[in-house]
């Protein structure tokens, strides 16, 4: 992939050096470990060793019942928690034939978008971290933190978020929510335009990072990249547009695409992505006001706890809450797949449901673990520097890579 | 250019490889068809190169464990056909006594290591891959845990039975 020169048999040197990179060193931002052969600062080959945080969610999934496997979820892309979250209540959704009302789909994508940004924030802020510049992240980390108290305004928590119900959320957003949400769209946007200005035409930056680690297009389909990594070569494949879900095809949005595919293509093209959903998030509020104000879920008493209150005063809803918790709804046998655009690419659910309270095998596509595979090959050649800075630019999030 | 309708897909596969390729269901519009794993491999390319086609796109490789069939493996692949934005799902049955099938990494890179945590999970044999070594597991763990029969928690714990709550 790179055609900086290797050093072959014929020069002196003989041996090289084996360096092991990681699985805990402070530049590779997570638990991940390559064994380097290096020539010098050169990279002659690598083999990369995961699994290091591997919990089995998709064997423990299949002794849960539905509405206990979003946890689980979280826990595969932690830094943007409520798209996976989302992600699984909409497969569970698909199978189910629940139709969300718009209320609750608007809701939905403010939440992934804001999850999104939060997602972008991290891996350029730490991309420009690794390149020697630490003012953008700081400037970027505050907005990630409004991000977070949005999402502990919504659901009480921050980064495992457990966000929203099958069939829609647990509560309605607050006017704290509201506020906050509106609060962040008006202060993000300078701040992000400071970092683009940071960094787009910094020369130290664009020094560091164009033409680094370059994938042409083909390659990046071959290796079944998705998401920002992809796009940045130039495909332009979004599930939001392919495959519109949560009625994200009421909204005006760009797919951003790069040109190069390297380093500071994908810079660009997550910069982008947070102007687009940041576009996204305005439209969605002001659709969200045209819609009563009261609806935050599906009517789907069979899937969806009842409150505590009608629970103790209602015999319907005591039935229902014993039925879901006991897991004694029948559910339809039938394979799904559902696909979202997760912040590193598609995010897929393959699930074999036989009826039961639990899913018969659950499989998780994880952006992070197929967009890695590429990390050791195209290495290859490459400084050891302009492979951090790879990495920092794929964004593989340990949770997803091992799931 | 629009989307191809499942018969089309269907026909075009029947035509190419008649009788080897059976439909099987189309849960959700996603049409799926079962292959074996002698023809695994063209069905494979044929997909990916036909101009019609075009499934350049391997979204995700796995396996199911069904324990009462014959053929108790299962080797799941979906594929996306970005131009015409069209998904398959094509199954392959193996049987726990032969395990083999052929690789689909000399098709597509991306399928090495998903193939890597099938063979980890499932004990399935990608003949021909590259580097078939256990991928999210221990490399000197002996079993392959997504199969039914490994438990996931002590066998010997009773208070989750089902029949204390009448099922």
């Amino acid at each position: 992939m790179q055609n900086h020169p290797v050093y072959t048999d014929n020069d002196p040197q003989t041996e090289y050096s084996t360096l092991n990179l990681g699985p805990t060193h402070p530049a590779t931002h997570g638990v991940f470990q390559n064994v380097l052969q290096m020539d010098g600062e050169r990279i002659v080959s690598g083999v990369s060793t995961i699994g290091y945080i591997h919990r089995a969610f998709e064997k423990i999934a299949e002794h849960r019942p539905f509405y206990q496997i979003t946890p689980l979820t979280d826990r595969l892309n932690y830094c943007s928690s409520p798209i996976n979250n989302m992600g699984w209540h909409m497969t569970v959704e698909k199978l189910l034939n629940i139709q969300t009302p718009k209320r609750v789909d608007y809701m939905r994508v403010i939440i992934m978008e804001l999850a999104r940004i939060a997602d972008h924030i991290i891996c350029n802020g730490v991309l420009g971290v690794d390149t020697g510049a630490f003012t953008g992240f700081l400037y970027m980390m505050e907005h990630r933190e409004e991000i977070y108290e949005i999402y502990e305004e919504i659901c009480g928590s921050r980064l495992t978020t457990n966000i929203g119900r099958i069939g829609g959320f647990e509560r309605n957003f607050n006017h704290i929510a509201f506020a906050k949400i509106k609060k962040f769209l008006v202060r993000f946007p300078p701040v992000l335009r400071e970092f683009e200005a940071l960094f787009n035409r910094n020369r130290i930056f664009v020094d560091r990072t164009k033409g680094v680690a370059a994938v042409t297009a083909a390659d990046a389909l071959s290796y079944s990249w998705s998401g920002p990594i992809l796009r940045a070569t130039g495909v332009d494949y979004d599930v939001r547009a392919m495959e519109p879900y949560s009625s994200y095809e009421d909204f005006d949005f760009e797919v951003p695409v790069g040109e190069n595919g390297d380093v500071y293509s994908r810079f660009l093209v997550r910069n982008e992505e947070m102007w687009q959903s940041l576009r996204i998030i305005e439209q969605a509020l002001a659709k969200i006001e045209k819609e009563p104000t009261d609806i935050f879920h599906a009517d789907v008493p069979a899937f969806y706890l009842p409150p505590k209150e009608e629970v103790y005063n209602n015999m319907e809803a005591l039935i229902y809450h014993f039925k879901i918790v006991m897991g004694e709804v029948d559910t339809p046998t039938a394979e799904v797949y559902h696909a979202v655009e997760g912040a590193n690419g598609e995010l897929g659910f393959y699930l074999i449901n036989d009826g039961g309270r639990s899913p018969y095998r659950l499989h998780f596509r994880r952006p992070s673990f197929i967009n890695y595979q590429m990390y050791a090959p195209m290495s290859k050649g490459m400084l050891l520097s302009d492979a951090i800075i790879n990495m920092s630019s794929l964004n593989v999030i340990a949770g997803e890579l091992d799931a | 250019m629009a989307k191809i309708s499942n018969e089309e897909l269907l026909q075009r596969l029947n035509d190419k490889f008649a009788g080897q390729v059976t439909q099987t269901g189309a849960d959700f519009g996603l049409l799926t068809v079962e292959a074996n794993k002698e023809s695994i491999s063209e069905v494979l390319s044929f997909l990916k190169t036909d101009a019609a086609l075009q499934f350049i796109f391997l979204t995700d490789l796995t396996a199911v464990h069904y324990p009462e069939l014959e053929k108790q493996i299962v080797v799941v692949y979906h594929l996306h056909s970005l131009t015409t934005n069209t998904r398959i799902r094509i199954k392959v049955g193996l049987t726990l006594e032969d395990l083999h099938i052929p690789t689909a990494s000399t098709i597509w890179d991306g399928a090495n290591w998903m193939e890597r945590e099938t063979y980890d999970f499932f004990g399935v044999i990608f003949d021909g891959h590259p580097d078939l070594r256990r991928i999210l597991n221990v490399d000197d763990m002996t079993v392959f845990p997504m199969r039914k029969e490994f438990p996931l928690e002590d066998p010997n714990r009773v208070d989750k039975k089902d029949y204390f709550f009448g099922r």
